[in-house]
């Protein structure tokens, strides 16, 4: 059955990439299957150094907040928890939007290094401030503590958004809206490690979060060790998080929006869900960032906007549905 | 050989004492019934049994071994409780939940295998519950969701059953299987059972052992004859009630005076 499931969750992730490919032929001309031979050196370059590393990185991307998601949710018992519950999308943007302004973009991974910063220095804040260091952590606690404190970082990143002068302000909105382009092989070969390890990591906690979500007593009635566990999820999926984040700036809706469709098809059995969310968010960025290439070529959108646009609708509709 | 054993327990949550030097040995095999008024500290007994609470002093012993040395997979193969009800956030299907009893028996990256899946028919069939292993947990209904638990209790493989008011939202057929299963385990695989019930008659019926538990004290404890007497459930429960012989059993029945 897992077998199976793979084989979907591996259909689903070609469907995306062929997806693009078909349109890359409509658009350039390009036959991308024979077209690794006869294309001209132009064209190459535009497949193997802009295409192909952005594809990869939206798929990681997409991958990293889709288990965000899943492992939020599960761990906080919320079906309205995402990635960024814990402030790091608030964190990292103020991150990133401090060097934006003091010009770290000059330096080589000056913004991603500092909105990552950001990003773990909000999830110790909201970490402490939910008592986390004391005694046990309770999900309302935590959840509460992530919410006040991106609250707050809202609140300043719309004062810096005020203060900054035009130019700053369109970089600050597009990493804001998530932008996948400035990605180097460097970047994407960091992230693909961290996603990779982490995914494996939380993989081996899978039955652990299946019984999280019957409750937490019941998951120590059944013999897991539970503060362990989610402290380990905790630092683990805020650290792939804030890499993917910091990198591809905000990109909302994946996070919460995918492992609710996986859940659907594919049912709650975490053994399952954290694979099928993985490979179903990349194929779902790369097709949203596709997107986002297309709809007003030659001039690109935020990723975040098709997303977004995307998602909200979808969401309105899982709530009609069934009540999560 | 004792299974279980408290040593002068004492456990408050906060500042409010719960369990007051409370002592008790349980042997191996044997059928025990917890009873005592609300708020009596029944529920709270089992968690301590089970590790997921510790006393505030005193130990718990099971198999002679503290339950703060107890890791929690180890203990959760010797222990397995039903919980009154649980709450999932995310729907399973009823398959699923009894398999997650398998979760302490089994390491991080393996999946069930046949053995795991055979354990867990087998405990599905002696719930009564095969019919609807393919059906939603959260649409059940609370009698059979609470089979659904006893079955995943039950592929544990535990050698103490502890059950909170498991009986409660079982129907009269599902009632008597359900205590014939416990006894039949009871007998053939020295299974420890201790069952917290406010049905008097029920305790007095099944279970080899009574535990009278009154405002955190071990009130009484022995065999239902020895327990069940009108002086003590007028002390404990504030009610009179004439006690006379089950035509059937020789045991103990209760009956209100109104």
């Amino acid at each position: 059955m897992f077998v199976l499931f793979l084989a979907i969750g591996l259909i689903s992730l070609c469907v995306g990439s062929v997806h693009i490919d078909l349109i890359n032929v409509l658009k350039s001309l390009v036959n991308a299957f024979t077209g690794t031979i006869s294309l001209s050196p132009q064209e190459e370059l535009i497949l193997f150094s802009v295409r192909l590393p952005r594809i990869i990185f939206a798929g990681i991307v997409g991958a990293s907040l889709s288990l965000g998601g899943v492992v939020f949710q599960a761990m906080l018992r919320n079906p309205l928890a995402d990635p960024y519950v814990l402030g790091i999308s608030g964190g990292s943007a103020l991150g990133a939007i401090a060097g934006i302004i003091i010009g770290a973009s000059s330096f080589y991974l000056g913004i991603p290094l500092l909105a990552f910063c950001g990003a773990l220095a909000t999830v110790f804040l909201v970490f402490v401030v939910a008592g986390g260091t004391r005694g046990p952590l309770l999900d309302n606690s935590l959840l509460l503590s992530g919410v006040v404190v991106n609250a707050f970082f809202s609140a300043a990143i719309l004062f810096f958004l005020s203060i900054v002068n035009s130019l700053e302000l369109h970089s600050i909105t597009f990493w804001l809206m998530g932008d996948l382009s400035r990605a180097s092989f460097k970047e994407i070969s960091l992230a693909a490690i961290c996603l990779f390890t982490g995914f494996l990591i939380i993989y081996a906690q899978a039955r652990k979060l299946n019984l999280i979500v019957q409750g937490e007593e019941t998951a120590l009635h059944l013999g897991v060790n539970i503060e362990r566990t989610k402290q380990l999820l905790l630092i683990v999926t805020s650290l792939i998080t804030a890499v993917a984040v910091s990198m591809a700036g905000i990109i909302g809706f994946i996070g919460i929006m995918v492992p609710h469709m996986m859940r659907l098809v594919f049912g709650s059995d975490h053994r399952l869900l954290l694979p099928v969310s993985a490979l179903f968010g990349a194929s779902f960025l790369v097709i949203a960032d596709t997107l986002a290439r297309l709809v007003l070529a030659p001039a690109e959108l935020p990723v975040g906007v098709i997303t977004a646009l995307c998602g909200a609708p979808y969401f309105i509709f899982l709530l009609k549905r069934k009540s999560l | 050989m004792s299974i279980i054993s408290a040593q002068n327990i004492n456990f408050s949550y906060a500042t409010k004492p719960i369990m007051e030097d409370v002592s008790l040995v349980i042997d191996e095999a044997q059928i025990v019934a917890i009873i005592g008024p609300n708020g009596s500290g029944k529920t709270t007994l089992l968690k301590i049994i089970n590790g997921t609470l510790f006393p505030d002093s005193g130990q718990m012993l099971i198999d002679g071994k503290d339950t703060r040395l107890w890791p929690r997979q180890e203990i959760a193969k010797t222990v397995a409780i039903v919980p009154q009800e649980t709450a999932s956030i995310f729907s399973f299907y009823a398959e699923e939940i009894v398999l997650m009893g398998r979760f302490p028996r089994l390491s991080n990256y393996r999946f069930e295998n046949k053995k795991d899946y055979r354990i867990v028919h087998e405990a599905m069939e002696k719930t009564d519950t095969l019919a609807f292993a393919n059906r939603r947990f959260d649409e059940l209904s609370a009698g059979e969701r609470q089979r659904v638990l006893i079955a995943r209790a039950l592929a544990q493989e535990p050698k103490i059953l502890l059950l909170d008011e498991s009986t409660v939202f079982l129907d009269l057929k599902h009632q008597m299987q359900f205590l014939a299963l416990l006894r039949q385990l009871n007998v053939t695989q020295n299974l420890t059972v201790m069952f917290v019930t406010h049905d008097i008659n029920l305790a007095a019926q099944h279970a080899g052992r009574i535990i009278l538990l009154y405002c955190g004290k071990n009130y009484a404890i022995g065999k239902p004859a020895e327990v069940i007497t009108a002086a003590n459930i007028k002390e404990v429960y504030d009610v009179d009630v004439l006690i006379d012989q089950n035509p059937q059993s020789g045991l103990p029945r209760m009956t209100l005076i109104t």
